[in-house]
């Protein structure tokens, strides 16, 4: 066995019945592969992780893990991980999203959360459609772009999702691909580091669904097209605007410091006190 | 055999004399039943309780936090519960409407946690700041899916003092959420509330498994009903979901585990009907009449009873404190005395249809129903006794 799926079977649940749910080719795996090596490379220990999802193919992430783990409601993930998180702050939450449940039913829990900076890991698979449901459009949903839903044509535009984390106040937030595996190891080894909330985007592809209804080829075929797409953020800051258009900008995008909604309770908790006595 | 519970006796070793709103009583009974955590929208007439509930949780080490919508805070006080801390939330209609959702999550992941909603009327935005008892259904049958539910009422400000902390014990003993249905009229009344010298809350803490991490199975069949709850981080690893789930927490379609696991969530509630119900009855051996009433119509009942005792009329009054599971066996009670039964309720007639479910024709069930957002008066009730009678 390789080193690296001795190490992926070091964080399975064996007690879990398999197979998983997947598609063969999706590219949760591979983000999931990302995590384990980031938290094994962080060294955290099993039950000081809690991971949070919510509803979707990538909501029935957490079963595999052995950690503590929390499979929400559709869209409401990162609302108890906060309560989890400032109900005991040791705890590392790391939270999973899709993106339509990231961006259009959690939305408001998401930039809400971003807000208040408090120290919770997002980890969002962006496949452009709601899988599990049968391929029905989302929120990132390019313009143009065919699904079970708009089978004539998508008239809507798509949210970007790291934008809309950089613009809501997240202090950390990096893109990556499911095909540049090695950088989403260690996006999500520094989005966790980070104090505060941090967000990475995981730019994946769903062949089963939006690649046939598109016409989009294979999961190889949609990786290939990841890695032809993608642009290190630095080389996209020498470049126009126009040529940025189809581009995947990938790396760290945001790294800023603000204070930490735990850090800061505690220092109400002292004045709290403080008026009590007095 | 039942696992040993870690209940407690707790000294409050300060007489007090309070003149307190209701809703200043739910905070006093929260603190006091061990809350630490509470997550809520502003939405009136319930807004005291996370105002004072901001000021008063810091000073004791909690968290408060005001939370994007009623969906997150009741999100938040489910991830705070899991985490080990006793959590609440409090709102009115509209942000109880939200609350279905993650509801029905903590009552199918079986995690304890309170909620108090000060009904106002509706629907919508309704009439806000009136009184109304017209949640009652809703609180039973609001979230979707065959599930129990534990709903309690207050009358009085020291009964919201400590129906806030039958509240919290309930959802701590048998791992579901808990509503407690209070109305404008006690929410905002003020009133003289004791707490006598060395007067004792009995507090319930959720049983904790004893068995090492290895062998702990979280959803696991027992007597009582009520598997043991690990908390995050204590070295009980395992899995939560709002998917019918296996023993293990695994989801599952398997018909030979959703079927034992459904019928435990209702069993670990209906085999303690006896302690979970919980009434008062007032004059009813002699009554040839009694009133059923809850919430703030009990107050106008007990008057009325008093006025018809008066008159010669011999009236009772079974106050309804438990309004879900309905208290069955007490109105069976006052059936075997009285042969007219009446129900005033600001609403169109939600526990009547109970009443009336449970009478099966042995005595004359008469409705009052009062939907203007004004309360019942002892008058009113009065004026339905001598016409009825």
């Amino acid at each position: 066995m390789a080193e690296v799926t001795k190490l992926i079977h070091k964080y399975l649940r064996h007690d879990k019945k398999f197979p998983h749910v997947w598609c063969p080719g999706c590219g949760i795996g591979i983000m999931l592969g990302a995590l384990i090596r980031a938290i094994d490379r962080i060294g955290f220990g099993k039950d000081e992780v809690v991971l949070v999802s919510g509803i979707g193919c990538s909501g029935r992430l957490p079963v595999y893990v052995d950690f503590n783990t929390l499979h929400t409601t559709h869209g409401r993930a990162l609302t108890f991980a906060t309560g989890v998180k400032l109900a005991k702050p040791s705890l590392k939450v790391i939270v999973i999203m899709g993106d339509g449940d990231a961006v259009a039913i959690g939305g408001n829990h998401f930039i809400h959360t971003a807000r208040r900076n408090i120290d919770i890991t997002s980890i969002i698979l962006n496949n452009s459609i709601y899988g599990m449901t049968g391929g029905q459009y989302s929120p990132t949903t390019p313009y143009g772009m065919k699904s079970s839903t708009t089978v004539y044509s998508n008239i809507e535009q798509d949210f970007k999702i790291s934008e809309l984390a950089i613009t809501a106040g997240a202090v950390f937030v990096g893109r990556g691909t499911v095909y540049q595996a090695r950088l989403l190891d260690s996006l999500i080894e520094k989005a966790i580091l980070k104090p505060g909330f941090s967000v990475v985007e995981v730019i994946a592809h769903c062949h089963t669904q939006y690649g046939k209804q598109n016409r989009l080829g294979t999961a190889v075929e949609m990786m290939e097209w990841q890695r032809d797409h993608a642009i290190t953020v630095e080389k996209a800051a020498t470049m126009k605007p126009e040529e940025l258009q189809d581009r995947i900008v990938i790396g760290v995008l945001v790294d800023k410091e603000l204070p930490v909604y735990q850090d800061e309770y505690e220092k109400i908790r002292e004045r709290a006190k403080g008026a009590a006595t007095n | 055999m039942e696992k040993k519970s870690q209940n407690r006796r707790e000294k409050k070793s300060h007489l007090k004399e309070l003149l307190l709103q209701g809703n200043e009583a739910v905070v006093e009974g929260a603190l006091q039943a061990g809350c630490r955590f509470f997550a809520g929208y502003p939405i009136t007439p319930a807004t005291e309780i996370s105002e004072i509930l901001s000021i008063k949780l810091p000073q004791v080490g909690g968290t408060f936090i005001q939370m994007e919508d009623e969906i997150a805070s009741l999100g938040a006080v489910i991830g705070a519960s899991l985490a080990g801390v006793k959590s609440m939330t409090a709102t009115s209609g509209p942000g109880f409407s939200l609350m279905q959702e993650n509801l029905g999550f903590a009552l199918i992941a079986e995690v304890p946690c309170v909620i108090v909603n000060v009904m106002r009327g509706g629907p919508s935005t309704g009439l806000p700041t009136f009184p109304s008892q017209s949640d009652v259904m809703q609180a039973r049958w609001g979230t979707h899916g065959d599930h129990p539910a534990i709903v309690l009422s207050a009358s009085t400000v020291r009964e919201c003092y400590d129906m806030t902390i039958r509240s919290f014990n309930f959802s701590e003993k048998f791992r579901t959420p808990v509503v407690l249905l209070i109305d404008e009229v006690v929410a905002h009344m003020r009133e003289k509330m004791v707490l006598s010298d060395g007067e004792e809350a009995e507090i319930f803490n959720r049983v904790k498994p004893t068995v090492p991490p290895e062998w702990y199975i979280p959803y696991e069949e027992n007597p009582s009903g009520v598997p043991a709850m690990a908390n995050f981080g204590e070295g009980y690893r395992y899995h939560v979901t709002g998917l019918t789930h296996d023993v293990r927490g695994f989801p599952t379609s398997r018909p030979d585990e959703i079927g034992p696991f459904i019928a435990r969530l209702h069993r670990k509630i209906s085999q303690h009907f006896s302690e979970i119900q919980m009434a008062e009855f007032f004059q009813t051996e002699d009554a040839e009449i009694t009133i059923v009433a809850y919430g703030c119509v009990a107050r106008s009942a007990k008057r009325a009873m008093i006025e018809a005792r008066e008159k010669g009329i011999k009236v009772g009054l079974l106050k309804l404190v438990t309004l879900w599971p309905f208290a069955r066996s007490a109105v069976e009670k006052v059936l075997q005395s009285s042969k007219i039964l009446i129900v005033p309720e600001m609403n169109m007639g939600q526990i009547s249809r109970e009443v009336k479910r449970v009478n099966r024709g042995a005595a004359k069930v008469f409705a009052l129903n009062k939907v203007d957002g004004t309360i019942i008066t002892p008058k009113e009730i009065l004026n339905r006794i001598t016409e009825v009678s």
